[in-house]
């Protein structure tokens, strides 16, 4: 981060009355020397999340843009912490066409020191760069793929989820609708290993927190006319009821014309209707809509999951370090993968990492397209040592076997 | 009572003779003892009777969003905060009207004045600076940088020292008056929020809403010496989350609202321990202590409604209803 954005950030919106006088006195404290710390941010040249042939950018599924801003978002806000101890925070970005570009990158970075490093990658990539840097002393922070098995069986111990798993989502979903005795589900599962994920994780969410999946259907994103009766939302809806309508659609671009379109007269969550997510725009407790203020200064764009998911791992990062004092590699994991940490996500509950799985604990808010409902853990929604681990598999259930 | 609200409008009508009446008036009454609450979503001040059964005096419309509140030294004006329309309303309190607006930048949240009252300074949190706006000319005559998200501001009694902290920096900033710029800069808990000073002038206390504790700094060395971790029955660590703060004239009790946790804490001053929880409404935060400190009203920002505590029993006596997301309770017992 250049000087001149580091100010953009401090005197943001000010009047003009700002003299220079007074926005360098408070930055020129004393001159400690300071230490650079970097962090990276990688992703795919041709990020397939963001591929406008993939879904109309509107639908929850599409991230607004590059997730880059709110990576660029913690950074910023990290300035003035990093005055204070006298460290030097910032941030490298470098997109790929592969993954064993982005390996080179890394392991350029990772020699010049750099510890930690902000993936927006699919499961399958982020898999392969997390094994690719396995020797290396670096933590990725997984900010992109909520896919269960990244923290189930094939979870790393070099990779932190900042994003939800599938499960989480599912799990905010089932509270809610178990809270307004909405307990009987149709789930339609799209097409892609993704959509399977979803859909495992929402019938384990149902059997756990009391719904029942009245059933599940396959739809198809097609208008072939020997397939109406998967491609047709009132004929994929028919012939049964059903409280609710769960869509499992990673790509979102079936779910995005089911509403108003069910056989019967009901509600859709999920990929459309009523959406679990990592954050949203138009959340407003918690001080979250200062962080999203924040974040619109610099980019004019709302700010979504994957943004919010890179602006909270620089402040896992810069909490470590401010509270280690700059501890060496190891001793900013262990305070990282502790129970001190004690994030403010702008989310309500402190937020930490599960040390069994290195999934970031939070809380998941329920939003339309424009106005936040409700947050899960919903109320009444209890767990025996952290309400937030009511989200996700928990430590007995959960697959992560990480080594030694 | 009766008494004081009439002469105060005498006083808003008679300007000449202001000065005089406003002296005498102080000298001889304890204010309207009316009790003021904004309530940052129904966008209003809500004004209570005590000595009519809490009844509603007035429904203030106030400018969007207001959230802190002081009067001004004789108590005759009320100042709030209005965080959706960057302005300070000043109302009347003769008349409970709005009398007049004081521009600040965006979104102001916490504000002190000095002991004078020419001076009065404001945090910003989206454009994170402190504001000093001169109430003369209502004109920013100086801005300092400060960490994101600057929240609680306090000035100290010498009135040599601003302190504000940054929620997002997770710092208090020290800052000389004279200057106006940062000097020292103190790391406390997760997302600091609100301040008070001892009266003996040596500690200063910050609550540090996230990580549920309050940080005790020593004023001279600038270093946190104690911290107190609260957890009231039947809460969790993760569910504390304290922000408003009071101390009773004597200096020596503290009263923290405690957030989500939904109690009041009672803190002794002198040996910084924890005596008491009280059990209040949803998401308690601002404490005030009403006339003769003889009860403590807390704002509940979830319940949309006002505690009641006895001082002499410390149990919760009676609740009322307030407007949508109380911020802040105001007494005037002057």
């Amino acid at each position: 981060m250049t000087n001149s954005s580091i100010l953009r950030a401090v005197t943001g919106a000010a009047l003009g009355l700002v003299s220079a006088f007074a926005v360098t006195a408070a930055m020129a404290q004393e001159a400690k020397p300071t230490t650079p710390i970097d962090i990276g941010y990688v992703e795919l040249a041709k990020n397939p999340m963001l591929d406008p042939e993939r879904a109309y950018y509107m639908v929850p599924v599409r991230p607004f843009g590059s997730p880059l801003p709110g990576a660029e978002l913690g950074i910023a806000d990290a300035q003035t912490i990093g005055k204070v101890i006298g460290v030097d925070f910032g941030l490298k970005s470098e997109l790929g066409d592969s993954i064993d570009d982005i390996n080179a990158t890394v392991r350029g970075w990772s020699g010049e020191g750099m510890n930690f490093v902000i993936a927006d990658l699919p499961a399958t990539e982020l898999l392969a760069l997390s094994d690719a840097v396995a020797d290396l002393p670096v933590t990725i922070f997984n900010i992109a793929a909520g896919e269960d098995n990244l923290r189930g069986a094939d979870c790393r111990a070099n990779v932190v989820h900042m994003i939800p798993s599938f499960r989480m989502l599912t799990d905010a979903t089932a509270q809610y609708l178990v809270s307004r005795h909405w307990k009987n589900i149709l789930v339609l599962q799209g097409p892609s290993p993704a959509d399977q994920q979803m859909v495992d994780a929402m019938q384990q969410s149902a059997k756990f927190f009391g719904a029942r999946i009245v059933e599940v259907r396959p739809f198809l994103l097609s208008n072939d006319p020997t397939n109406r009766e998967r491609g047709n939302v009132a004929l994929v809806t028919g012939g049964t009821d059903y409280d609710v309508v769960y869509i499992a659609d990673s790509d979102g671009e079936f779910a995005r014309f089911a509403q108003y379109e069910t056989n019967l007269p009901r509600p859709i969550v999920g990929a459309a209707g009523l959406t679990p997510k990592a954050w949203s725009w138009a959340y407003q407790k918690h001080g979250s809509s200062e962080v999203t203020q924040r974040f619109e200064q610099l980019v004019p764009r709302h700010m979504d999951d994957q943004d919010w998911a890179a602006w909270i791992s620089t402040k896992a990062v810069v909490q470590s370090v401010l509270r280690t004092k700059n501890g060496d590699y190891p001793t900013l994991l262990a305070y990282m993968f502790g129970e001190k940490l004690n994030l403010d996500g702008g989310k309500g509950n402190p937020l930490s990492i599960r040390p069994w799985d290195h999934q970031l604990r939070q809380a998941i808010p329920l939003a339309t397209t424009n106005a936040v409902l409700d947050e899960a853990p919903i109320t009444g929604f209890l767990h025996q040592t952290n309400d937030l681990d009511t989200l996700g598999v928990d430590q007995p259930q959960s697959a992560c076997r990480f080594p030694g | 009572m009766l008494n004081t609200s009439v002469l105060k409008r005498l006083v808003s009508r008679l300007a000449p003779l202001a000065l005089i009446l406003a002296t005498v008036g102080a000298a001889e009454a304890a204010g309207t003892g009316y009790l003021f609450v904004s309530n940052e979503r129904s966008n209003n001040i809500l004004v209570f009777d005590p000595a009519n059964d809490y009844a509603v005096v007035k429904d203030i419309k106030t400018s969007r969003r207001p959230r802190d509140m002081h009067f001004n030294n004789d108590h005759t004006l009320l100042y709030v905060a209005c965080g959706e329309d960057d302005v300070i309303d000043v109302i009347d309190v003769a008349t409970l009207e709005i009398v007049d607006q004081i521009p600040t930048a965006r979104s102001p949240e916490m504000f002190v004045f000095n002991k004078d009252q020419t001076e009065l300074y404001v945090s910003n949190e989206e454009n994170s600076t402190v504001q000093i706006i001169s109430m003369k000319d209502k004109i920013i005559v100086n801005e300092i940088p400060t960490g994101a998200e600057p929240e609680g501001v306090i000035l100290s009694e010498d009135e040599k020292t601003l302190y504000a902290t940054s929620e997002v920096a997770d710092m208090v900033h020290v800052i000389d008056t004279a200057t106006g710029t940062v000097v020292d800069n103190v790391i406390v808990g997760t997302r600091p929020r609100r301040f008070i000073l001892t009266k003996d002038a040596k500690e200063l206390w910050v609550s540090d809403e996230l990580s549920g504790e309050v940080s005790i700094i020593d004023r001279a060395t600038n270093q946190v010496i104690n911290t107190l971790t609260f957890v009231p029955p039947g809460f969790r660590p993760v569910d504390v989350t304290p922000v408003g703060m009071t101390i009773n004239e004597s200096g020596t009790t503290v009263y923290v609202g405690l957030g989500r946790a939904n109690h009041v804490a009672f803190v002794n001053v002198a040996t910084h321990e924890i005596e008491d929880y009280t059990l209040v409404g949803s998401r308690a935060w601002e404490t005030r202590l009403g006339p003769d400190e003889k009860l403590l009203y807390v704002a509940n920002g979830l319940s949309d409604d006002v505690s009641i505590i006895d001082l002499e029993t410390r149990k919760n006596i009676r609740t009322i209803s307030a407007g949508r997301i109380p911020h802040t309770v105001l007494v005037d017992d002057k």
